[in-house]
C-alpha cells in the first residue's frame, strides 16, 4: 500500500538557516492531517515541498513515486495547493481564476470545454462563490477571495489537497465553513488533506490526526487528545493554558490563561 | 458565468483585423502629396510618380509601423506578465539600450571603406540596424546571465538589471554624444528619437519575420502567461514549468525588441499603453489579450506615424511625440472611465 505522501528524513535550509530538520512523515490515502506549530516552525516550507515548489534534501514520495519524477502538469492533476495569500495584480474575474485550475487538463492552445466549465461550476457551488462568478477578484472581501482560491484548487480535481492556513483571513462563520468543507471533501470525495493550521481548537474539532512541528522537527504526532496537552502547549508556545474535553464530542479544547488575570 | 470562448476570440480579433486593414489602406493613401490609387495601379514602374510614392515610400513605411506597433504592444503584454509589473515596457529590459548603443557605434564608426566593395547592402540603411541588432543580442545574453540564479530567471533581478543596464548605456551614449563632432551628434540624436522612415522592403521583411515568429511563439504560451501573473509558485502548482516559460518569454521578446529598436529606434509608449488599454477593453486572458494588443498596437502606430508625416508637412515630427501626446490623454480618459476594473 502506497502512502499518499511519504518523506524520509527530509531537511531543508534557506542559506544555512535550517527550516526542516529530519522530518519523516507518512500520510495515508484518504487521511486528513493538520500541521500545527508556532510561526517559523516549518509548516509552510513542508507544504511547499509537498507541492514541489521547493526541493529539500531527503526523498519525498507522492503515491509511492519520487516527487522529482512528476512533470508539473501531471503533478497539478494529483495535488492542489491553497496558498496563504494570493496576490493578483491584473484584473481577472472569479470565473477566470477558477478556470485556471483546469489548465493542465486541456491543451495549452485550446479553450476550456463544457466538461471543464462543469467542474469549475461545481467547485464554485461547493465553496459558495458561483453567485459572484463574473465579478473581479480584487473587488471581493478577503473571505470571498479565499473561497475562490479553494474553488480553483478543487477545479484541479486533485487527490491530495494541501492548504496553508486556509482560514487565516476569515471571520468565524467562514472559518467553520472552510473546516466543514475540508471534512466533507475528505469523507465524501476521499481527498487526502494536509493543512497547516493555527487555530488549535478548530484543528482539534475537525482533524483526526495532528502533527506538531517545533524548529523543523516533528514534536508530536497523533490524535488531538494525544497532541494537545497542557504540557505540550506550554512547552511549544510558552503560554499557560487549560485543556478540557468538550462534553459533546470528547475533543480537547484549549482555554488560554493569560498571566495577571 | 462569462468565459472566453471561440466566438469572442473571433469577434474581437476579426473586428480589429478589419480596422487594421482599413488603417493600412487609408494611411498609405494619406500624406502631404495627394495620390490616386487608380493612377498608381495603372503603371507600376518607376516613371509613374503615384506608384513610386505609394509603393516605394509610403507602403513600406506603413507596413513597418504596423509591425513595430504590434510587436511593441505584444512585448509589453508579455513583459508585464513575466515581470508581474504593470509598469513594465519593452524599453525597460535593457535590450533596447544595447540596441541603441550598437546603432550609435554603427553610426560613428561607419565603414566608409567598405562601401565600394559591399555597395547597396552595407548602405547606411542596413549597416546601422545590423550594428544595433548585434548590440541587442549581446545585451540580451549579458542581462540573461545577470538575472539567472540557480537556473531560474528571477523577475526582480531581470527588471533591476535591465533598468541599471539601460542607465549605464545612457551614460555611455551621452559620453559619445559629447565627444563626436556636431554633425555626428545631430545624427545620433535623430536616430535615438526613433523613426519609421524606410524605403527598403528588405528591412520591412526582416522585421516582419522576427515579429511574426516571436509573436506566434509567445501566443502559444497564452495560457501559461495567465498563470505566471499569479506568481511563480502558484503557476508551478497549476502545472506550469515556470523556469522554461520565463526563459522562452525573455528570449522571444528580446529578439523582437532587438529587431524593432534596431530599425526604428526607441518608439515609446505603445508597449506600455496598448496592453493596459486592451486589458480594460477585452480582459486579462492572454490568449485574447496578446493578439488583440498586437492588432491594436499596429493600428495605433500606423495612425500615429501618419499624423507625424502630415501635421507639419513637408517637415516630419518624431513619431514618439504623437504617440505620447495623443495616446496619453486617451489613456487617462479610459483610466477614469474603466479604472474600477483595476486592482488597487
Amino acid at each position: 500500500m502506497n502512502s499518499a505522501i511519504r518523506t524520509d528524513n527530509l531537511t531543508f535550509a534557506y542559506k544555512d538557516q535550517p527550516v526542516l530538520d529530519g522530518v519523516s512523515l507518512s500520510v495515508e490515502k484518504g487521511e486528513m492531517v493538520g500541521i500545527l506549530g508556532p510561526n517559523g516552525s516549518g509548516k509552510t516550507t513542508l507544504l511547499k515541498i509537498f507541492s514541489a515548489v521547493l526541493t529539500g534534501r531527503g526523498e519525498v514520495k507522492l503515491n509511492g513515486r519520487n516527487i522529482q519524477t512528476y512533470g508539473k502538469r501531471e503533478l497539478s492533476r494529483l495535488s492542489a495547493m491553497v496558498p496563504q495569500e494570493s496576490q493578483i495584480l491584473f484584473p481577472y474575474t472569479v470565473a477566470e481564476i477558477v478556470l485556471m485550475g483546469r489548465s493542465s487538463y486541456h491543451s495549452p492552445l485550446a479553450f476550456e470545454g463544457e466538461g471543464d466549465l462543469d467542474v469549475a461550476r461545481a467547485s464554485m457551488e461547493l465553496t459558495d462563490c458561483l453567485s459572484f462568478a463574473d465579478r473581479y477578484l480584487h473587488e471581493l472581501s478577503g473571505g470571498e477571495k479565499q473561497r475562490v482560491i479553494i474553488a480553483r484548487a478543487l477545479t484541479q480535481e486533485p487527490q491530495i489537497l494541501l492548504l496553508d492556513e486556509p482560514s487565516a483571513f476569515l471571520d468565524l462563520k467562514h472559518q467553520v465553513q472552510v473546516f466543514e468543507l475540508m471534512r466533507w471533501l475528505n469523507r465524501e470525495r476521499r481527498l487526502t488533506i494536509v493543512a497547516a493550521l493555527h487555530d488549535l481548537n478548530l484543528a482539534a474539532l475537525f482533524f483526526p490526526r495532528l502533527v506538531l512541528l517545533r524548529d523543523g522537527r516533528i514534536y508530536r504526532d497523533g490524535t488531538p487528545k494525544e497532541v494537545l496537552t497542557e504540557e505540550t502547549i506550554e512547552e511549544i508556545y510558552g503560554i499557560k493554558v487549560r485543556v478540557e474535553q468538550d462534553t459533546s464530542n470528547q475533543k480537547p479544547q484549549i482555554f488560554v490563561r493569560p498571566s495577571g488575570l | 458565468m462569462k468565459v472566453l470562448d471561440r466566438r469572442k476570440m473571433l469577434a474581437v480579433n476579426g473586428v480589429l483585423l478589419v480596422l487594421l486593414t482599413l488603417s493600412v489602406l487609408s494611411c498609405t493613401l494619406l500624406g502631404p502629396v495627394r495620390l490616386d490609387l487608380w493612377q498608381a495601379l495603372q503603371n507600376l514602374s518607376a516613371v509613374n510618380p503615384d506608384a513610386e510614392i505609394l509603393f516605394r515610400a509610403r507602403l513600406p513605411r506603413v507596413l513597418l509601423g504596423v509591425a513595430i506597433g504590434g510587436g511593441m504592444a505584444a512585448c509589453g503584454v508579455v513583459l508585464q506578465a513575466l515581470l508581474r509589473n504593470p509598469l513594465a515596457c519593452p524599453q525597460m529590459i535593457g535590450v533596447s539600450g544595447g540596441a541603441s548603443l550598437g546603432g550609435i557605434l554603427g553610426l560613428i564608426f561607419f565603414p566608409y571603406w567598405l562601401l565600394p566593395i559591399a555597395g547597396e547592402l552595407l548602405g547606411e540603411i542596413s549597416w546601422v540596424p545590423l550594428a544595433a541588432f548585434i548590440g541587442a543580442l549581446l545585451s540580451m545574453v549579458l542581462i540573461y546571465r545577470f538575472s539567472l540564479f540557480h537556473g531560474r530567471l528571477h523577475p526582480y533581478h531581470l527588471l533591476l538589471s535591465g533598468v541599471i543596464f539601460n542607465s549605464i548605456i545612457a551614460a555611455i551614449i551621452m559620453f559619445l554624444n559629447s565627444i563626436v563632432d556636431f554633425y555626428q551628434a545631430q545624427g545620433l540624436l535623430f536616430w535615438l528619437m526613433g523613426s519609421l522612415s524606410t524605403r527598403a522592403y528588405l528591412t520591412v521583411g526582416f522585421i516582419w519575420a522576427y515579429i511574426v515568429f516571436g509573436f506566434l511563439w509567445l501566443w502559444t504560451k497564452g495560457l501559461s502567461l495567465n498563470l505566471i501573473t499569479l506568481g511563480e509558485e502558484a503557476a508551478m502548482q497549476l502545472g506550469v514549468e515556470t523556469g522554461s516559460l520565463q526563459r522562452q518569454i525573455f528570449v522571444a521578446s528580446s529578439l523582437m525588441i532587438g529587431a524593432m529598436v534596431s530599425v526604428s529606434g526607441m518608439i515609446g509608449f505603445v508597449g506600455l499603453m496598448i496592453p493596459h488599454v486592451m486589458r480594460l477593453i477585452v480582459g486579462s486572458d492572454h490568449r485574447l489579450l496578446l493578439p488583440a494588443s498586437f492588432l491594436a498596437g499596429g493600428i495605433f502606430l500606423c495612425w500615429a506615424d501618419t499624423l507625424a508625416r502630415i501635421l507639419l508637412a513637408p517637415a516630419e515630427l518624431p513619431v514618439g511625440i504623437i504617440t505620447a501626446f495623443f495616446g496619453g490623454p486617451f489613456f487617462l480618459f479610459l483610466l477614469y472611465r474603466e479604472g474600477r476594473k483595476l486592482p488597487v
